[in-house]
């Protein structure tokens, strides 16, 4: 570098010139599909109702056909175009889950099925898994000690 | 006696090689930004009939050099070396691509400053009689930088406005020491300039000072001024990244706005296809400059072109450790006269 910022004032200088995102906009789309995600898995879930299906298998059998919603956009290549619009309104709900499985699976697949999608396919999602599944083992042991 | 050496990191090219043919093959997306006619292909399809994104662009590497070879009125025997690279782990599209070539290889990794940084090696090798005709090749592909370096393709996630788009395409260029230009008269060679940056979706801004110091050192090893050049051109800083790289020129005492651009924010169109601040990858300034300039510089529209591919040298793991974006850029002179 010849004369000029320290690391810390060119840092200072980037953000000002760097556009944000633009967050409201952001929130509202993602309130909007959020919602509309939401709104399909209530439906489902009240027609279940209607068939005499109780509480449980309804909740059940509802994630299942969202997660093969949520599977069948990505493979069809239009779940990202929704999570391009929609950010995390369609990564919080769980057909979000699905595509970050689904999409690494298809991604690697030229890798093979054993290490390609076999080992990538929760490269995204493994995290989530690990320590979603350890905080409720913990919150497990917590429930039980008190109860 | 290192005698050709000017200034710091500079080398002015005694016997200059010519620049007789450049080649340039392009992605749907590319073919469909303002450089579409400049292009000598436009694929229509991003796995281009290959069972990978990696095949696709090593096929992407092969092509554009069996175009280039063509556009010289060349075959494979001329050539005595070729110096290619590209962004993939182990060069995997270089390597691949031109296994089959049969020609001396210099696989060379400089992110996307790799155009600069192959032409200017060609350069010294032609300059220096150690060959005749030498090519140099690189490429990205956008599907098979996401997969390495970001997320699968299919992953539906939201990139802040300052993150780049990664160009498919491959640019070529045949050097020799025999022809009448556009000439390549100077090498500056970039030192790793490392800002701090560790924005991994903020490339330009990391990238920026390293443009910034190769140009102003170019400009003062040789004695040139921004009025010596009718263009002086950045590789992919993209829209973000070439703002910052004007102003910290301009505090160094130059101004280079009037005949300053990026090939990241000339490859598309900014409003109507979406790449957030611009293109990026090794592909991108290989293409514009193979593509667009190689053309406006035969037409003599343009007569001196300084070209500043620029390259951001992480790695996953690097990023993944937390640490901050080196950057490098090279810049080659070139001029349809030699003085």
């Amino acid at each position: 570098m010849q004369k000029t910022l320290t690391k810390k004032e060119y840092q200072k200088y980037v953000d000002e010139k760097s556009p944000n995102s633009k967050t409201l906009r952001n929130v509202i789309r993602a309130f909007i599909v959020g919602g509309i995600i939401c709104i399909v898995g209530q439906f489902i879930s009240n027609i279940l109702k209607t068939k005499g299906l109780g509480q449980e298998e309804t909740a059940s059998i509802t994630s299942l056909l969202m997660i093969f919603i949520g599977a069948l956009l990505t493979g069809l290549n239009v779940y990202d175009d929704i999570g391009r619009f929609a950010g995390a309104g369609s990564i919080v709900p769980i057909t979000g889950f699905a595509n970050s499985i689904v999409s690494p699976a298809m991604e690697f697949k030229s890798e093979g099925y054993i290490m390609g999608v076999g080992a990538k396919m929760f490269v995204i999602a493994g995290p989530v898994l690990v320590y979603g599944i350890s905080a409720s083992v913990i919150a497990g042991i917590i429930h039980f000690m008190l109860s | 006696m290192a005698t050709k050496r000017i200034g710091k990191q500079t080398v002015k090219l005694n016997n200059p090689p010519s620049i007789i043919a450049t080649a340039s093959i392009v992605g749907p997306k590319e073919g469909e930004g303002p450089l579409r006619l400049y292009f000598d292909e436009i694929i229509d399809d991003e796995l281009w009939g290959e069972k990978s994104w990696e095949k696709a662009e090593s096929k992407l590497m092969r092509e554009t050099f069996a175009k280039v070879l063509k556009k010289a009125n060349k075959t494979a025997e001329d050539m005595e070396y070729i110096v290619a690279g590209d962004l993939l782990n182990q060069c995997l599209a270089a390597n691949f691509g031109l296994r089959e070539s049969g020609i001396p290889f210099f696989g060379v990794y400089g992110a996307c400053s790799t155009m600069a940084e192959s032409m200017s090696l060609g350069a010294l090798l032609v300059d220096g009689a150690y060959a005749d005709n030498v090519v140099c090749l690189t490429s990205s592909h956008f599907c098979s930088a996401e997969k390495q370096f970001r997320f699968p393709l299919e992953l539906g996630s939201q990139r802040p406005p300052t993150a780049q788009w990664t160009v498919t395409g491959s640019g070529g260029a045949v050097l020799s020491s025999k022809g009448s230009g556009p000439y390549i008269t100077h090498v500056t060679t970039g030192k790793i300039v490392d800002m701090g940056i560790k924005d991994v979706n903020n490339m330009g801004a990391a990238m920026a000072p390293a443009a910034m110091d190769t140009i102003v050192t170019h400009l003062k090893d040789t004695g040139f001024t921004p009025e010596s050049y009718d263009l002086i051109v950045t590789g992919d800083l993209g829209a973000v990244g070439k703002e910052i790289c004007n102003e910290l020129i301009r505090e160094q005492g130059y101004n280079i706005s009037d005949i300053y651009n990026d090939c990241g924010v000339m490859i598309f169109d900014r409003e109507r296809q979406d790449p957030h601040a611009g293109g990026s990858g090794c592909g991108c300034s290989a293409t514009v400059f193979a593509g667009f300039i190689y053309k406006k510089l035969m037409e003599g529209v343009i007569n001196n072109v300084l070209f500043v591919a620029t390259g951001a040298l992480l790695s996953t793991t690097s990023s993944q450790q937390g640490e901050s974006i080196p950057s490098i850029a090279h810049a080659i002179s070139i001029s349809n006269s030699i003085q």
